[in-house]
């Protein structure tokens, strides 16, 4: 039997609607690729294998009865930051220390409620606070990707081969993989890097400033971002409440689209969760683009860009194009202030969230003299040094003195920033499309980015805009750079038009093909 | 703006992190870098412009102001650290 585990979520849809295959056969085949590959890549933190198996039994009961729901017997990994009843939900934070809710979160409940299977909690930088998956109180993940060198070596004339081909000489090229271990982004590095190595059909992943997006172009793999209030946020750990939203990660577009139509919900409980109705996003898959008007902002031109992201970015036009799409050039003026904005917002927000961390009603507790003692020293223990540094950040800006020149300076950029994308879709274009990430994925504790805050911050430059102004996004992936690591195209779309980037980015995956490492794990 | 590493142990308290000698000087580089990099928004001409307090504009819900929860107090301190008759165990707070 060919490998279950490399079916996309549409293909094992089908086979086990067609009792062709086991949501039990299907499931032990990713716990067995977890057993093997978790000790190198550490994308899960923990697996839930019992579960999992009584899970896929139930579907398989439900299939054989055919009442499957739309994702019965499909076996999904989950990010820490959702609360899953009964089951290790930390954030990947020591602070959370034995955390294990009482509830369920509404996204997680959706999914288990049209029949996905658990596999376990995945891996993500502290409180999605990270770029590169490496804040993690449970170490780094391992990106599946490697870097490669293509060197091209000359044939001899000889006899070889079974068929007892004759070569003529020439030269053919050979890629060899090289060791060095690379981030497959953040915060959500446990979902992308599972996905892109099979070790889930597809994953849930959250995003604040680009930590779907980020990860999913670093490992060849598709992440959306829905408009702000498409999916509950209730029982997902808050982060920065105004710009916190779930997507899916999946291996392709059509995938990305089953996953977020069981995600997204209309949720009493979420008071920003948004009342209309949730679309059937697949159906969008497949109509044509023609006509379509799709703008390129000259502000997400960057210095320092590598050429292979430029070079990319210029062949997705011309896709564009094929299709029958028009290319407008367009401006967003504000793009520039959209990470400093960001890192103002952002941390004075988690500041807020961050305080119910206190020792006393879950998780860590570090005894002290008096309870303001306690509360230090749980705190001082139980955080990392990045969930620190934004907490301060956040307390700085919102303290007395400070308030105006920060905080609601950064406020007011932000409604130019979202006024920027208002004119532009007001004069008539219907998606927007930008790199996904200025540089492919970088090395494990890379110098540069661990001597100073800010560059790691850069990371999110193309996908941060998108949160400030709380519209939808996708990454899809587009293609390899020199080094044969994958890269990533944005589509930016009007709020609550996911459909459209569904529809485009299939364009785009059809004319660049899919992308997947080569196994050395 | 700038902070000095006095303000930074201010902050430390008021964020309610402990911070040793060492912290309070790192942390004072990196809040400045910080800093340094977002006042670049000081440029940004903001006359007239409203802040924004809602990305999405809603109304926001309302429900009926009846009880729809409750009666759970052993899930409530389940994950608490130190707890006694689904009470949350604290220092003593008053002398």
């Amino acid at each position: 039997m060919s490998d279950l585990t490399h079916l996309t979520i549409s293909e094992a849809r089908a086979k086990l609607r067609g009792k062709e295959i086991t949501a039990a056969e299907i499931t032990e085949a990713y716990l067995a690729a977890i057993e093997r590959a978790n000790p190198v890549l550490n994308a899960y933190v923990t697996v839930t294998a019992d579960k999992a198996r009584d899970m896929a039994k139930n579907s398989d009961a439900k299939l054989a009865k055919g009442e499957g729901g739309a994702l019965e017997g499909i076996p999904l990994g989950i990010k820490d930051l959702f609360a899953t009843e009964g089951i290790h939900t930390q954030a990947c934070s020591h602070v959370l220390d034995g955390f294990k809710p009482r509830y369920e979160s509404t996204v997680t409940a959706n999914l288990w409620a049209d029949g996905a299977v658990m596999l376990g909690k995945l891996n993500m930088d502290e409180f999605a606070m990270g770029s590169s998956n490496e804040t993690s109180y449970y170490g780094p993940v391992i990106n599946p990707w490697r870097r490669s060198r293509v060197d091209t070596v000359v044939m001899p004339t000889t006899h070889q081969g079974d068929g007892g081909f004759v070569s003529a000489g020439g030269t053919k090229t050979q890629r060899t993989l090289d060791n060095a271990q690379l981030v497959p982004g953040g915060s959500s590095g446990g979902s992308a890097s599972s996905v892109a190595a099979f070790l889930c059909a597809g994953a849930t992943a959250t995003d604040t400033g680009g930590s779907i997006r980020q990860p999913a172009a670093f490992t060849g793999t598709v992440g959306i971002k829905p408009t702000y209030g498409r999916c509950s946020r209730w029982g997902i750990v808050a982060f920065a409440s105004s710009l916190d939203q779930a997507g899916p990660i999946a291996r392709d577009v059509r995938d990305a689209a089953i996953l977020l139509k069981s995600m997204a919900s209309v949720d009493p409980k979420d008071t920003t969760s948004v009342d209309r109705p949730v679309p059937d996003y697949e159906a969008a898959i497949g109509k044509p683009i023609k006509g379509m008007k799709v703008g390129i902002p000259k502000e997400y031109r960057v210095d320092g860009m590598p050429e292979d992201i430029e070079a990319l970015w210029q062949k997705g036009i011309a896709w564009l194009k094929d299709a029958g799409a028009e290319i407008v050039d367009i401006s967003l003026p504000h793009t520039k202030y959209a990470l400093p904005a960001y890192y103002i917002v952002a941390p004075a927000e988690a500041s807020s969230n961050l305080a119910r961390y206190d020792g006393v009603r879950y998780g860590l507790r570090v005894p002290g003299k008096d309870i303001i003692d306690m509360y230090e020293k749980t705190r001082a223990a139980g955080f990392g040094r990045e969930v620190k540094r934004r907490i301060m950040i956040g307390t700085y800006v919102l303290s007395a003195g400070y308030y105006d020149a920060y905080y609601l300076q950064a406020q007011k950029v932000r409604t130019l920033i979202k006024r920027d994308f208002e004119n532009v879709f007001a004069a008539g274009v219907d998606v927007i499309l930008t790199p996904a990430t200025p540089s492919a994925a970088f090395g494990i504790a890379d110098e540069d980015m661990a001597s100073d805050p800010v560059k790691m911050y850069l990371n999110d430059i193309f996908t941060v805009t998108v949160n400030m102004a709380g519209l939808p996004g996708i990454s899809v992936p587009a293609g390899l750079d020199g080094k044969g690591l994958p890269l990533g195209l944005q589509l930016i779309g009007r709020p609550f038009d996911e459909e459209t980037l569904f529809q485009t980015a299939h364009v785009i995956e059809q004319a660049a093909g899919k992308f997947q490492p080569e196994k050395w794990w | 703006m700038s902070v000095d590493l006095q303000t930074v142990k201010r902050v430390a308290h008021l964020a309610r992190i402990a911070v040793s000698e060492e912290d309070a000087e790192r942390m004072t580089g990196e809040l400045n870098a910080i800093l340094g990099f977002v006042e670049q928004l000081n440029e940004v001409d903001v006359s007239g412009v409203e802040p924004m307090t809602s990305v999405t504009p809603m109304e926001m819900k309302k429900r009926q102001d009846v009880v729809t929860d409750g009666n759970k107090p052993a899930d409530i301190v389940a994950n608490a650290p130190a707890t006694e008759e689904n009470f949350f165990l604290v220092p003593k707070v008053v002398e």
